[in-house]
């Protein structure tokens, strides 16, 4: 039995049962990492993960029963555990050390995860392939000389090389999707709300969601359990209940929306000819699948690169030098210290959707562009909300295509944006959406297929997926 | 030439709250530095604000009191600008719907219109110590309500005397309503002021200049008469008012340039994804209007109609909410309105802005006034006894027997003087039977009096000796 080949609902089962101790499983992930490095997937292995395991192997030994007793999770560099380094992957923040744990990591400790260490991560989570690191690039875990998508690319490698079985990631605009397709793993961006967001490095605050990686369905759905419901630490998270997403309904009769826009849009894309083969597989199972219509769903991406930034380069502010980001050594007066720590301590795409950002939102600008990408996202929800009354679930492709050829995108940076296109949706309407692996593309790696649900209605597109799963 | 001033305030003042207006710490003034703070007040990456929604029950109580309307759905926007005083860089404020809007306050004879009252919170405090600057957030968040008077609308204010009078009212319906404490010395009431010139009788507006951050009424009211002085000079010699933001050195009484319009700060509102829209019910404006308390303008009407007070006697009481309500203390235990009145106006009053606190107990300032009232003390004897106890904590009654300062008129005691001076000043006696003068008659009372040192009413001691002698 190879113990990180398992997935975590067997970790925990084989735990609880004694066939397994804690101990030894985060040993095998741990050797498991050690042994791709060279994936530069995870930036740190925290120095008390084994000593964590031990006294789980205790606790499991007094009775506990945790959710997820014994399993070994990876987080996203951007997620707070206290008194571990939480870099972002930015230099800016190379030394920061967490003074309070993320509500996530709270709950994943409180059912008994054991935190193995924080993995790679486009800096602040902006960009598509986790080449924005300050700590170098992560390599794609099926070919070494690709991407893995980001911004969450290293926890989505993690999972796919067997380092875990489950990491978390988080989402802005398919920072979760994205890097699952390319890895060829489960990505779930959950709805806005499902999942508290204290403690979780804001890049932008209205769209922002912590996102799950795993192989199989039933952890993810395990996943979402533990982690989704409200927190009294966040507004924004939602009171709505938690369903059982574990116990799976039937998705026979489920209504499946395809938008006439998408198949507009894949045509000529790599992803087409995948999707229609998707469609034919999910008629061959019996499922309904209808036409909908979400009209103006190519002025998602547009909207995205409006709102996102605008945020971003309010949340990003507090990153001044001053406190605690990596002071300047030759600033002297105070606006040195803003000036040259901030030049030094972000990198270049930050850079730009800072300036991006403060651009759409300064006085002149405003109600061109943030007004109006508020008003063309209303539209976009009210537009779901209408295609949402004729089926249970949307699907549209993950990704252009396959994962690309590290540093093959063009210095336009517009060019890798278009690399969102089919998730930005997903964030801007507040759904939840699962990008599961289906299909190969002409090189056979991986791609993906979004199952994208109504708000709050995670519990379908993961009945779905199982559906998928089990004709499969 | 003449010109029209056109002066526009925005008050900032502390709520008063025990916590902060998005996290849990304590809003307390005079801790530790940084004592009172948490990962949200600090600005720590990951962070998130949670409102406190007894400071927008506080907003709205402020704006209930001085006749605004309340927004049923307000919103919270990020006021974005560095300083390392404001932890995240950005501020919580409120730009499109604030709170309360539409208000006013009576200054003088007139209604001056007031645009709004938002809610956001504070910022941390820099600390300079040599060549050295330290930061405490302690006061980071506190939650803080700014209101911004509508220069736009008639009537202005126009002087730095009714800038002033606006500026005392207001801090006296906050204190009244119960929603700040606006103790000016530590900074929980703060204003800065625009101000504007135009030759008399124009319709245009002049150029505005503002002065930020004045604390205390003194350097406001200076600040606003040296502007007014320096554009008028200005506007007289044919030149042009700057648009610029000035800071006014209280030390030098001067001011000077701080930033010009060119300089001015793009703050980048926009709506605090981090936040929900505040939704006011129709329910909770009701239930906050309520529990207002009586505010200045009633009281003052109760005092002069119901307890007969002349209009300054109440505003002296009333000035500071401490005395006025010490005084609703004392007239419960003795319902005598007027003469306790005239007790606070002058013994009371004059003790406490003397700076010697309020040094009495409601017991035993009743009890005096009381004895006063019933002419057992004489009242000079009785301000010197108020004098020696203020700031102790004797029983006054008790105190006043020890002390032998109590009069009794049916005693023999004042008889026995009384025939003693009868017998001993027989010839004034004689004298005064035979011319009837007065003086004679006073004289006489004066030597009753000097003889009980002081402890007899002079006014019955006079009716008494006329008695005995039969007028």
């Amino acid at each position: 039995m190879e113990i990180t080949k398992l997935s975590a609902v067997e970790i925990r089962k084989k735990i609880l049962s004694g066939e397994l101790s804690c101990k030894q499983t985060v040993e095998s992930f741990l050797k498991q990492i050690e042994k791709n490095t060279a994936y530069n997937a995870v930036l740190e292995i925290f120095d008390d993960a084994l000593a964590k395991a031990e006294e789980m192997d205790k606790k499991i030994a007094a009775g506990f029963k945790g959710k997820l007793a014994g399993v070994p999770v990876i987080i996203k560099d951007n997620i707070l555990y206290e008194g571990k380094i939480c870099s972002c992957g930015s230099k800016f923040l190379k030394n920061y050390r967490a003074q309070y744990n993320a509500t996530v990591t709270d709950r994943l400790l409180a059912e008994g995860a054991v935190i193995l260490g924080r993995a790679n991560m486009d800096e602040f989570a902006m960009g598509s392939s986790t080449e924005n690191s300050a700590f170098g690039i992560t390599h794609n875990p099926i070919d070494f000389d690709r991407v893995p998508g980001g911004s969450s690319g290293g926890s989505a490698c993690a999972v796919a090389l067997d380092m875990c079985p489950i990491a978390l990631g988080t989402e802005t605009g398919g920072s979760v999707r994205q890097p699952a397709s390319y890895c060829g793993i489960y990505g779930l961006k959950p709805s806005y709300g499902r999942i508290s967001r204290y403690g979780v490095v804001a890049f932008a605050s209205s769209l922002d969601q912590v996102g799950i990686f795993s192989k199989s369905i039933e952890d993810n759905a395990l996943m979402l359990e533990v982690l989704a419901g409200e927190d009294e630490n966040d507004e924004t998270c939602s009171k709505q209940k938690v369903d059982d997403y574990s116990n799976f309904s039937d998705a026979k009769n489920l209504k499946i929306g395809v938008p006439a826009e998408i198949l507009k849009m894949t045509k000529g894309l790599e992803c087409e000819a995948n999707f229609a083969n998707f469609v034919d597989f999910l008629k061959a199972c019996g499922l309904q699948v209808v036409p909908v219509s979400i009209k103006d769903i190519e002025l998602a991406l547009a909207t995205y690169y409006i709102l996102a930034p605008a945020e971003a380069a309010s949340n990003l502010a507090r990153f001044d030098g001053v406190k605690y980001t990596t002071r300047n050594a030759d600033a002297k007066t105070l606006q040195q210290i803003y000036k040259k720590s901030r030049s030094e301590g972000f990198g270049k795409e930050v850079k730009r959707r800072i300036m991006l950002g403060n651009y759409v939102l300064s006085s002149g600008y405003y109600d061109a562009y943030y007004n109006k990408a508020k008003a063309v996202q209303g539209l976009l929800i009210d537009e779901c909300n209408k295609a949402f009354e004729s089926c249970d679930v949307m699907i549209m492709p993950t990704t252009l295509g396959e994962a690309f050829k590290i540093g093959s995108k063009p210095s336009d940076p517009v060019e890798t944006y278009k690399e969102d296109v089919f998730t930005v949706t997903a964030n801007i309407v507040g759904c939840p959406s699962l990008s599961i692996p289906f299909g190969k593309g002409k090189n056979l790696l991986p791609l993906g297929i979004q199952l994208f649900g109504k708000k709050f209605d995670e519990k379908t597109i993961f009945s779905l997926a199982k559906f998928i799963e089990e004709k499969r | 030439m003449q010109y029209d001033v056109i002066i526009g305030l925005e008050v900032h003042a502390e709520l008063k709250t025990k916590s902060k207006c998005f996290c849990s710490c304590k809003n307390e003034y005079g801790s530790s530095p940084n004592t009172n703070c948490c990962p949200v007040c600090v600005g720590l990456p990951g962070a998130l604000p949670v409102l406190n929604k007894f400071a927008v029950e506080q907003t709205i109580k402020a704006g209930l009191a001085l006749g605004f309307e309340i927004n049923r759905t307000a919103i919270f926007e990020r006021k974005n600008y560095f300083y390392p005083d404001l932890s995240k860089a950005y501020q919580i404020s409120q730009l499109e719907k604030p709170i309360c809007i539409n208000g006013h306050l009576r200054v003088f004879d007139k209604d001056i219109p007031i645009n709004r009252i938002h809610l956001e919170e504070d910022a941390g405090k820099l600390v300079h110590s040599g060549s050295e600057t330290f930061v405490d957030y302690n006061r980071g968040g506190v939650p803080l309500i700014e209101l911004v008077t509508d220069a736009l609308k008639e009537p202005h204010m126009e002087s730095a005397d009714e800038a002033i009078e606006f500026l005392t009212k207001l801090r006296q319906i906050y204190i009244y309503a119960g929603v700040a404490d606006c103790e000016l010395e530590k900074g929980q009431m703060r204003a800065d002021v625009n101000i504007s010139l135009r030759p008399k009788g124009s319709k245009e507006f002049g150029t505005k200049v503002e002065m930020k951050n004045l604390m205390g009424f003194k350097s406001i009211h200076a600040a606003i008469k040296y502007e007014i002085a320096r554009q008028k000079e200005i506007l007289d010699d044919g030149g042009k008012i700057e648009q610029e933001t000035r800071k006014w050195d209280f030390d030098k009484g001067e001011s000077f340039a701080m930033r010009s319009k060119e300089n001015a700060e793009d703050y980048r509102y926009f709506p605090d994804p981090d936040l929900l829209a505040v939704e006011i019910s129709d329910e909770d404006v009701a239930r906050l209007k309520k529990s207002l308390p009586p505010l200045p303008d009633e009281i003052k009407k109760k005092y002069m109609s119901e307890y007969g007070l002349s209009e300054y006697d109440t505003d002296v009481i009333l000035a500071d909410k401490e005395i006025a309500d010490f005084y609703e203390a004392c007239l419960a235990l003795y319902p005598q309105p007027k003469s306790i009145a005239n007790w606070f106006t002058t013994e009371v009053l004059a003790r406490v802005k003397g700076g010697a606190g309020l040094g009495i107990s409601k017991e035993n300032l009743v009890w005096l006034i009381k004895a006063v009232d019933e002419k057992k003390i004489q009242r000079l004897s009785a301000k010197e006894f108020l004098a020696d106890i203020w700031g102790t904590d004797v029983n006054a009654e008790s105190e006043a027997k020890a002390r032998g300062i109590m009069a009794d008129l049916s005693s023999d005691f004042v008889f026995e003087i009384l025939d003693k001076v009868l017998k001993e000043k027989s010839s004034v006696v004689e004298q005064f039977k035979r011319e009837k003068d007065e003086k004679i008659l006073n004289f006489l009372v004066g030597q009753v009096m000097k003889e009980t040192r002081g402890k007899a009413n002079a006014q019955e001691v006079k009716e008494k000796l006329k008695e005995k002698l039969g007028i």
